[in-house]
């Protein structure tokens, strides 16, 4: 692929080459959101990339932008931080399955039940790429990994349904297979006002392919292909084992924002304290 | 305090660092409900929005820890506060704080207890905490209001060091300061000096993290147009990872240097009558008020007394500790720990000194009587 | 009045909703109006929900080094329980002041100066209201103690009940002051 202007524009090429796998799908990903920001014409002095740990989080170094890579887990959090302080910011969050189903799960249903307009991808890649592949929250039933070599006896999250009943008000799915599917989606995430989170699954063929009889990214890639169905709110269908819906599940514009209401709030307690002055 | 413009209030101790923060233009908190440091939420939440600021309840104390630091980095002052339980779960981020280098405070009102404990008995065993809960090499300040007013006028002093030295500050009441009332002379605007952080025009080949010669390093407020990159990994002065050697060294000695440079900046404390003591009573907050009357009993009686109280207790005033206790031989160290004071005593003054605690671990304070009788048991 | 140099000690005590916090804010508030150093703590958390409840009040002409009650000056206590508990850390020579509506049993050998009243029953009786049975207390200690004056003290009472309540606890207070008169 020829490196269009604006994979320059948005990357600090002076730290690349990244520390990513060959055939890791983050590249992809990391591609999918900058063409997104490119369409959008997103301003990079504006923006604030907040990350967590583990391989996708490391994607934060690499985007031109106001960025923080964080602790494990914390991302949401400190971007809660920095959204309410200055909600003027566009701020974008990167973690992977671990960092925010695990360690930061806890925060991640609690952004989404705020509705603050935070614009989360959660990079998902079924297992801790970043210390070789152990069982993760994602790691789907009786599959394997470092820590479970006899297969995974845990089920993994339904997330994006967990993260509805939380309360965000945009949520998709995609992967790097469906690259143009994964920026349009991308592009909504960012201009969906209030918490909106799309889950990419990727590829890891180094740890999670390999302990799953799939030994490189085609692989990897044609799984996910055959396993993803669209989804037509109108036609909704029983899916069979391995199958996964992607696209857009679920847009609530009837919420309010959370850093709106703060807003609001405040107009409202300075009313008061003039009333009572 | 007629004749100034200020006003005079009984205020709760609580109550007190919440006016200080603000005073000090604390914008923003995030906290999690624990008694006893409650208060001072709950009067972030009454007061922050009435003039601009934001208060959120997070979650847990990971998350109020994690959004304070988002505010600070994004250039807005901010603060959380809690108690043992909720201080123990704001380690792992106090870490980050200090090597992103963000302003932060954190009030962490002590209650008496490992564990859950006794949440409404009062205590002092967060000392070492303070200085050590965060895994590593790590610079940090911690001061020990001992007075209402002084949970005013060292929130103001904790934000004004946060900002000039971008550390996290710890302030360390025990429970008592917290829920004591007293009164307390808020200043008027101006009048006690307020520091913000430097915010640099440009920066040299965009190394955002290089030290000005007084140690301190300067990154940008998020969204001020400079993009830096923020890491918790060891980073060398651009912000970005590095694994060399020397830089990581660089990395661990710069940051802790901040301490060593500005010890004297650091150094805060009251004492009376240290010259001439043969007896020195050391402790820190509420309980080294009682030192005082002990000090002025024991010197009515004769005895060459005196008493020393560090305000700012991390970095420990060594120098000034080592100077007066050149000519005292015996050190009463009263604290409601099992001693944690005691040792960095003992460490200062030397090993052939006599170093003695008086301690109480049973969630109330130190009595006058009973500190009066086991200092005679001390010097008998 | 006393040498102000002295530390003078103020115990309240009660049961949750009597008024005994506020009872010692207004006490602290009117010793910070007479250029006192003061020192008010108060029972807090589980404790102070429902059961007992109790409030200190240091005054005093010089710092407070100490910051809690060692042997108080005047106890008020407005319960059984409180009495029970608080009246004979009384110092001797000091002042007792009991309301029998809820203390039935006087606590024996008290060396201070113990009065009683059915200081409820009176607030509710003669201002149909029982919660100034604090405010009526407060007019008996400022007949008693040798620090504050019945001015200051209802100054304080005025800048911290709502304005509705003014004359009643003006009423109360004067009450207070006139069982002070009687004892």
């Amino acid at each position: 692929m020829p490196t269009e202007p604006f994979v320059k524009k948005y990357l600090r090429q002076r730290v690349l080459p990244t520390i990513w796998c060959g055939g890791c799908g983050l590249g992809t990903v990391m591609r999918v959101i900058v063409e997104a920001l490119d369409d959008l014409k997103i301003d990079q002095n504006n923006l604030v990339v907040v990350s967590g740990i583990g391989c996708s989080s490391r994607m934060a170094g690499y985007l031109d932008a106001n960025t923080v890579h964080t602790t494990h887990g914390r991302a949401l959090p400190v971007a809660t931080g920095i959204k309410l302080a200055h909600p003027e910011l566009e701020v974008v969050v990167i973690m992977g399955d671990g960092d925010g189903t695990a360690i930061g799960g806890n925060h991640l249903i609690h952004a989404s039940r705020r509705n603050i307009n935070l614009n989360v991808f959660l990079l998902n890649n079924g297992n801790y790429g970043m210390t070789s592949g152990q069982v993760s929250p994602m790691t789907p039933h009786e599959w394997h990994a470092s820590t479970c070599p006899f297969g995974n006896l845990e089920h993994a999250f339904h997330l994006c349904d967990m993260v509805k009943s939380a309360g965000a008000t945009y949520i998709a799915r995609t992967t790097t297979f469906h690259y143009m599917q994964a920026v349009r989606l991308a592009k909504e995430v960012l201009e969906h006002k209030g918490f909106a989170f799309l889950e990419i699954y990727f590829q890891c063929p180094t740890y999670f392919g390999r302990f799953n009889e799939m030994t490189d990214a085609p692989a990897m890639l044609q799984w996910l292909k055959k396993n993803a169905v669209r989804y037509d709110p109108e036609k909704p269908r029983e899916l069979e084992k391995g199958q996964f819906y992607v696209g857009k599940l679920w847009e609530d514009n009837t919420k309010d924002e959370y850093t709106d209401l703060y807003c609001k709030l405040c107009g409202r307690a300075q009313e008061m304290m003039q009333v009572a002055d | 305090m007629s004749g100034t413009k200020g006003r005079t209030l009984l205020l709760q101790g609580n109550e007190a660092c919440a006016m200080g923060a603000i005073y000090a233009g604390c914008r923003f908190f995030g906290g999690y409900p624990i008694t006893p440091s409650t208060e001072i939420a709950e009067h972030f939440a009454r007061k922050l929005p009435t003039v601009g600021g934001v208060f959120i309840q997070m979650e847990d104390e990971i998350a109020s820890i994690s959004s304070i630091i988002g505010s600070s980095l994004a250039g807005v002052k901010a603060m959380t506060a809690t108690s043992g339980p909720g201080f123990s779960l704001m380690q792992e981020n106090l870490g980050l704080a200090t090597v992103l280098e963000t302003p932060i405070v954190i009030v962490n009102i002590m209650r008496s207890g490992a564990s859950t404990g006794h949440p409404t008995g009062t205590g002092q065993g967060d000392l070492m905490q303070s200085r050590w809960g965060t895994h590593s090499d790590h610079p940090v300040v911690a001061l020990a209001p001992a007075t209402a007013q002084e949970m005013f006028d060292l929130t103001v002093k904790a934000f004004n060091i946060a900002e000039k030295l971008r550390v996290p500050v710890i302030l360390l009441p025990e429970a008592v300061v917290g829920h004591i009332r007293e009164a307390v002379y808020i200043p008027a605007e101006g009048e006690m000096e307020v520091i913000d952080r430097e915010r640099p025009g440009s920066y040299e080949n965009f190394l955002f993290f290089k030290r000005d010669t007084n140690g301190v390093a300067h990154p940008p407020d998020l969204g001020a147009g400079f993009r830096p990159h923020y890491t918790g990994l060891t980073h060398d002065e651009s912000g970005f990872f590095t694994a060399v050697p020397d830089r990581v060294n660089a990395f661990t000695v710069g940051l802790n240097s901040k301490m060593e440079l500005h010890r004297e900046y650091l150094t805060d404390y009251c004492e009376e009558t240290v010259e001439d003591a043969d007896v020195l009573l050391i402790s820190f907050g509420v309980t080294a008020r009682a030192c005082a009357h002990v000090t002025r009993d024991l010197r009515k009686r004769g005895v060459k007394a005196g008493c020393f109280r560090p305000r700012i207790v991390w970095p420990f005033p060594e120098e000034r500790l080592n100077r007066i206790a050149q000519h005292a031989h015996t050190f009463i160290v009263p604290e409601l720990n099992l001693g944690q004071m005691r040792l960095v005593v003992q460490r200062v003054v030397g090993p052939e000194k006599r170093v003695v605690g008086i301690n109480r671990v049973d969630g109330a304070m130190l009595t006058l009587e009973r500190m009066q009788k086991e200092v005679e048991e001390v010097l008998a | 009045m006393s040498d102000r140099s002295e530390r003078y000690e103020v115990l309240l005590s009660g049961s949750g909703g009597q008024g005994i916090i506020l009872a010692g804010v207004i006490v602290a508030e009117a010793g910070i109006a007479h250029d006192l150093k003061v020192v008010q703590t108060a029972s807090y958390g589980p404790e102070s929900r429902g059961g007992a409840s109790h409030s200190e009040v240091i005054l005093s002409g010089t710092d407070i080094d100490y910051p809690a009650v060692t042997k108080p000056d005047f106890v008020i206590a407005l319960t059984q329980e409180a009495a029970d508990k608080f009246a004979h850390l009384a110092r001797p020579r000091g002042n007792v002041l009991l309301d029998t509506t809820w203390v039935e049993k006087l606590p024996q050998n008290i060396q201070a100066n113990m009065a009683s009243f059915p200081l409820t029953e009176e607030a509710s009786n003669r201002f149909g209201k029982p919660l100034v049975a604090n405010i009526i207390a407060l007019g008996y200690f400022a007949e008693h103690n040798p620090l504050l004056g019945a001015d200051e003290l209802l100054q304080a009472i005025i800048r911290r009940v709502p304005s509705h309540y003014r004359e009643l606890n003006e009423h109360a207070f004067a009450y207070g002051r006139e069982l002070a008169d009687q004892a």
